[in-house]
């Protein structure tokens, strides 16, 4: 008895008329999840439910029109016919949304905090560089590889002038 | 019906099916080693039966449009004549046009497909006071 009330006041929604009341404990729960659910997709013209479940007066009574001959509906009637069976037309299905600035903003968002840790890292993570970056130390290390004139058709040697010692112009 | 087909047997190419102008009705020819092939007279019929059941309630008519607009064909407008009356016997009026948006977004890229339907269906249309969802404006944002 109790399960019959419980499905009454369920309403509209499709459900299995076989319920059945086991050792005493009474009807399970209907979970929303299990029960058809409302969806636009192409593919899906028409789906399982209508969109709105619960008809207000007015749209009751356009529902009741609806018996009738469909040529005494404005045009009005049938777009408010239409939005009640249906969520969004196949145009709005179609629309695409503005979500890819969002998604841009964040991301760029995020990389620039990403460079921001990474400068803090640099500043009070790491520890000095080693002693072979000093500028005297390049200055040697670059003397050195012109001396053994490394690369010296294409690459390095082959673009220092060694009479006027200078890079060739 | 209007049918694009153009398939190659996974088992190799033994036979092929040219690709048709969408409008003209190819013949439906499959690689079914037997079994008979059903043609597009015989698939229309069996769809504008499925509609006309006078008794048709609501869904099977969700379950017919569905399955029809599933398959790789636009409708030919005997069929979608069939389902706009289903639903006037179902007082249905939003399926209606419903279906009418289903079908031009089957034509895909074919724009001269839904005029052409639309077209052939008017009579139909004005009979049950059917409006399309260009009438209504719906076919805009």
């Amino acid at each position: 008895m109790l399960a019959t009330r419980a499905l009454r006041l369920l309403g509209k929604r499709a459900i299995s008329t076989s319920v059945c009341v086991r050792g005493g404990h009474g009807v399970a729960k209907i979970e929303a999840y299990t029960l058809p659910a409302y969806f636009d997709r192409r593919e899906n013209p028409l789906p399982d439910i209508c969109y709105v479940q619960d008809l207000s007066a007015e749209q009751a009574s356009l529902k009741e029109k609806e018996q009738g001959s469909w040529a005494a509906l404005s045009n009005e009637e049938k777009v408010a016919l239409y939005r009640i069976s249906f969520k969004q037309s196949f145009a709005e299905m179609g629309e695409g949304t503005a979500e890819w600035k969002s998604v841009i903003g964040g991301v760029l968002f995020v990389v620039g905090f990403t460079g921001l840790i990474v400068l803090w890292q640099r500043k009070y993570v790491y520890g000095p560089v080693p002693h072979t970056f000093d500028p005297e130390w390049k200055a040697k290390e670059l003397q050195r590889m012109l001396d053994m004139r490394m690369n010296p058709v294409e690459g390095l040697s082959a673009k220092w002038d060694s009479e006027n010692k200078q890079w060739k112009k | 019906m209007f049918r694009a087909v153009f398939r190659l047997s996974s088992t190799g190419a033994r036979c092929l099916v040219r690709s048709k102008p969408s409008i003209s009705a190819p013949l439906a020819s499959r690689c079914y080693s037997h079994g008979r092939v059903e043609t597009d007279e015989e698939f229309d019929a069996r769809w504008v039966t499925y509609f006309s059941k006078p008794d048709i309630d609501a869904w099977e008519l969700r379950k017919g449009m569905n399955t029809l607009i599933g398959y790789d064909l636009v409708p030919e407008a005997k069929i979608v004549d069939s389902a706009l009356r289903a639903c006037r016997r179902l007082n249905d009026m939003a399926s209606a046009i419903r279906i009418l948006e289903a079908v031009k977004d089957k034509a895909g890229p074919h724009k001269e497909i839904y005029p052409y339907l639309i077209q052939e269906l008017q009579p139909t249309l004005s009979e049950l006071g059917i409006s399309t969802p260009e009438q209504l404006g719906m076919d805009k944002l």
